[in-house]
């Protein structure tokens, strides 16, 4: 092997009293997929920053090709080092792709189009500067329209679009912050198929993601971070699942099968389970899903597997009320429920983890105590009142239930860890102590630890003698489950009992159905259902 | 390649997760006393403004002076209050510095003979109708607004310039661009009784900070607004009727601008055509100032209120001292930017 495009040898970095990162170290080499794992505050995040030039380390030496790093704010010399792809997005989604490309530098010849400026007085030639685009974009074979809207694009096309253009700058080493974490199945296969095409070339990646399975199939060495500290590198293949996952929680002889991050599996049987407390019968809402029915019991949980365009989690979204369905029918313990009328649905006993905590589960700049309770403000005193002291006491009691790491009950949410913000979100919905607990992608952007929490915490959820529907594309979230459900274009497409193998599921997920099955699903399509 | 692995890592990972926790609260814990004190910033504004009050001029500290200034202060804090709501809300109303005159030509129209005086009013209603019909006109608006903004989804800044416009122009025409000087004796009495000494207008708007404080902070709707105001979307998930909650703090707000026209009027004895016109900037100084955030999800009501008595005294200390009135605009927009530069380091946060 030559010379590592990145070399960090141990980087030291501190906060005030907090040691975000202590002489840690990542080499990574030219064509390489490099995998940096690690719990949220393991210190993935300051090593990227570090590495893409945002801070200085306190201690030790970045080198970029056997080169020295440039100086902190030298933006020019670091974009031709290395570029990170994040999980927000760093284009405009209102300009062209072309535009997008060249910002800054629209009107750069072609000659010095890596350096940045330019005359500021010389005005942008379009047609030359989408004939430009054309070309980048068609010498990393990215297949995107240059004059199309940013904010028409895919999410992996818009990542496409960022990497060319990070690519453009010179660079050869690419962060690749979570860039699966809004992508559904078929994005991110065609977004690693992309990478792998890159790294033929050359183009060294560095791939955070909380996606274990991804790690194996895209990277060829994973770097495992804890407690701001380096734990190992090792070569993919020579470590197990076991052995990873221990390294990133320092815990070892997890009882789990092989390769399972997930809860517990419970193995219940029939007669275990209780009366039907969600009843979906012929539910439909144009665009998203037809026809769709399906009951999940007392005491079980319930596994709606599905891409995103299945419209799976439109149906989750539906039973809590957050769309008003065309036709059909939900029933929660029973009783049929007032459509699209969310305060109908938590009253009926239905709570409700939303799909994007950001946007939908949490008021960022207010307490934890407020965010855990705002489903239940009705019951924090009388005639509409809500005390601060039965507020806290309430918080408190979530915080225990979920183990919520927060330095306190008044801590605004958005001070909090990923996991932990979503634990909020998870006790909100569970303040009610719903009949049915709908929870979409519960488990999106959240580290293994509290990862396997919140499954635990769903099943015992329905061993309290409630339902859970949990609505996801990772396998993960689903090993747990009694049942997995799965959707594909809007339509039930298969149901597993426990014990499917991930082959069958994600086959059913992307609408790889067995000729009978299909034939089933046509008749059901025109038939009705009965 | 080999695996490399840190020594001593295993051992240390147990303590770890719990020191790193605590290190990492320490530096938040003191981010959030300070901004929780944000409410407060102005308080010691408000002191040094006392003070330079009593070095200023002798007159400065006795109930006149200081009972004049509050009384002034009435029908600016009323429009405050009703703004910070929406602000706090996630919302904007430009519209309530027309409402305030608006309000009461609307009422005094319907009302006063259409003879015999210098306005010409339609006699259709008897005298005391006066103010509810003022408030009326304000719930009116107020509701109009919200089904603008919220059923048709237009931009809540642009609607309600809109409204600004085009009820100052209702006003000027209703009025055929005059003063109004034959005021109901209802209008009169709240604007220049005194009860316990002080002026009633001082107390009813004491009386409404008090109250809405209050909702803000124990009722379950009050704690919607900051919900709403924070993120709507997340506040809808939980449940809260976000719509009807917005619509009807759009209506309050309104209602309250309505009857700081009632207060104004009868303070004053007469309408001008120009009632209330330009106030509008001086009600977000004010409420911005005070610590209510124009993104909505922050904020508290004594805080606004400390934002119209800071703008307040600043005039009356200057006008004390012998500074010409000519100079008082000038002195307010730059109370405004000292203000603002104040609070952003004395909270630690961005004002975006």
């Amino acid at each position: 092997m030559g010379v590592p495009v990145v070399e960090a040898v141990g980087v030291t970095k501190r906060f005030g009293a907090t040691v975000a990162l202590r002489e840690a170290g990542i080499t990574v080499e030219a064509g390489e997929s490099h995998a940096l794992v690690g719990r949220n505050g393991a210190g993935k995040s300051t090593l990227v920053s570090l590495l893409t030039g945002l801070q200085q380390p306190d201690a030790g030496s970045i080198r970029f090709a056997g080169e020295p790093a440039p100086a902190v704010g030298d933006t020019a010399a670091w974009r031709g080092k290395v570029a990170c792809v994040y999980q927000r997005s760093t284009v405009v989604p209102d300009l062209t792709v072309a535009e997008n490309l060249f910002l800054n530098r629209q009107s750069v010849n072609r000659q010095s189009s890596n350096r940045q400026g330019g005359s500021a007085l010389r005005p942008i030639r379009w047609r030359a500067l989408r004939a430009r685009a054309a070309e980048l974009l068609a010498e990393y074979g990215v297949d995107v329209d240059p004059g199309a809207r940013i904010a028409r694009l895919t999410v992996e096309q818009r990542q496409f679009v960022e990497i060319a253009r990070a690519l453009s700058f010179g660079a050869r080493f690419i962060v690749l912050d979570e860039p699966t974490a809004k992508l559904d199945a078929r994005g991110i296969e065609r977004l690693f198929a992309k990478l792998r095409e890159l790294q033929a070339q050359g183009v060294a990646f560095l791939f955070i993601s909380h996606h274990l399975q991804e790690v194996y199939d895209l990277c060829t060495r994973v770097t495992v971070f804890r407690d701001a500290r380096h734990i190992l590198t090792a070569p993919v293949a020579e470590l197990g699942h076991d052995a990873l996952v221990e390294a990133m929680t320092g815990e070892s002889g997890a009882p789990a099968p092989a390769g399972t991050v997930g809860m517990v599996r419970a193995g219940r049987s029939d007669a275990g389970r209780g009366a039907a407390l969600l009843e979906v019968d012929g539910l439909t809402l144009p665009g998203s899903f037809a026809d769709v029915s399906l009951t999940v019991c007392a005491g079980e949980v319930v596994g709606l597997a599905g891409a995103t365009a299945s419209g799976c989690v439109q149906l989750g979204e539906t039973v809590a009320g957050l769309h008003r369905p065309r036709g059909g029918r939900i029933a929660v313990g029973g009783r049929g429920l007032r459509p699209g009328d969310i305060p109908a649905a938590l009253s009926a006993g239905v709570g409700f983890v939303p799909e994007d905590r950001h946007l939908q589960g949490l008021v960022a700049n207010r307490s934890v105590a407020e965010n855990a309770t705002l489903t239940v403000t009705d019951q924090l005193g009388p005639y509409g009142t809500v005390l601060p002291a039965r507020t806290r006491a309430f918080a408190r009691r979530m915080i225990d239930d979920l183990d919520i790491r927060t330095p306190d009950a008044v801590t605004p949410v958005a001070a909090l860890s990923g996991g932990n913000q979503q634990k909020v979100v998870v006790a909100r919905a569970l303040a009610t102590e719903p009949r049915v607990l709908v929870a979409i992608r519960p488990t999106n952007g959240v580290d293994v630890k509290s990862k396997e929490f919140l499954l635990g915490r769903f099943r015992r959820h329905a061993d309290e003698g409630h339902a859970a529907l949990i609505v996801s594309d990772e396998l993960d979230d689903l090993r747990g489950c009694d049942r997995v459900v799965a959707m594909f274009h809007g339509r039930v497409a298969a149901e597993f009992p426990a014990g499917w193998s991930d082959d069958q599921v994600v086959a059913a997920m992307e609408g790889l159905t067995t000729s009978e099955q299909h034939e089933t699903k046509e008749r059901s399509a025109h038939g009705g259902h009965d | 390649m080999a695996a490399t692995t840190d020594a001593g890592s295993t051992a240390s990972g147990a303590a770890a997760p719990s020191a790193a926790t605590a290190t990492a609260a320490a530096p938040t814990g003191r981010r959030i006393d300070l901004a929780r004190y944000r409410d407060l910033s102005l308080v010691p504004v408000l002191l040094v403004l006392g003070v330079i009050g009593f070095i200023v001029s002798p007159a400065f500290l006795t109930s006149a002076n200081l009972l004049g200034v509050a009384q002034q202060s009435t029908e600016l804090s009323l429009l405050v209050l009703g703004e910070a709501l929406i602000l706090i809300t996630g919302k904007m109303d430009l519209s309530l510095e027309s409402t305030i005159g608006v309000g009461p030509v609307v009422a005094m129209w319907l009302v006063l003979p259409s003879h015999g005086g210098r306005f010409q009013g339609l006699g259709l209603l008897p005298t005391w109708t006066a103010i509810p019909l003022c408030l009326l006109t304000g719930a009116l608006i107020g509701a109009v607004n919200g089904f603008l903004i919220l059923k048709l989804r237009l931009n809540g800044f642009i609607v309600t310039l809109g409204g600004l416009t085009m009820l100052r122009g209702l006003q000027v025409a209703l009025s055929q661009g005059q003063s109004i000087v034959e005021v109901p004796n209802s209008f009169l009495y709240l604007g220049e009784t005194s009860w316990l000494g002080a002026p009633a207008a001082v107390w009813i708007c004491l009386v409404l900070f008090a109250v809405g404080g209050a909702a803000l902070a124990w009722l379950r709707h009050g704690r919607a607004l900051y919900a709403i105001g924070g993120n709507a979307e997340a506040a809808r998930t939980a449940g809260i009727r976000v719509d009807r909650i917005t619509w009807s703090v759009l209506v309050v707000g309104s209602v309250l601008a309505a009857f700081a026209g009632v207060l104004y009027t009868g303070h004053y004895g007469s309408i001008s055509a120009d009632q209330g016109s330009g106030w509008i900037f001086q009600v977000f100084a004010a409420t911005v100032i005070g610590g209510v955030s124009l993104n909505g999800g922050k904020g508290t009501l004594f805080g606004a209120l400390t934002g119209v008595l800071t703008l307040q005294l600043v005039v009356n200390v200057m006008t004390l001292a012998g500074v010409p009135p000519l100079w008082n605009q000038f002195l307010n927009g730059a109370i405004i930017i000292v203000a603002l530069v104040i609070s952003r380091y004395a909270s630690g946060e961005k004002q975006e």
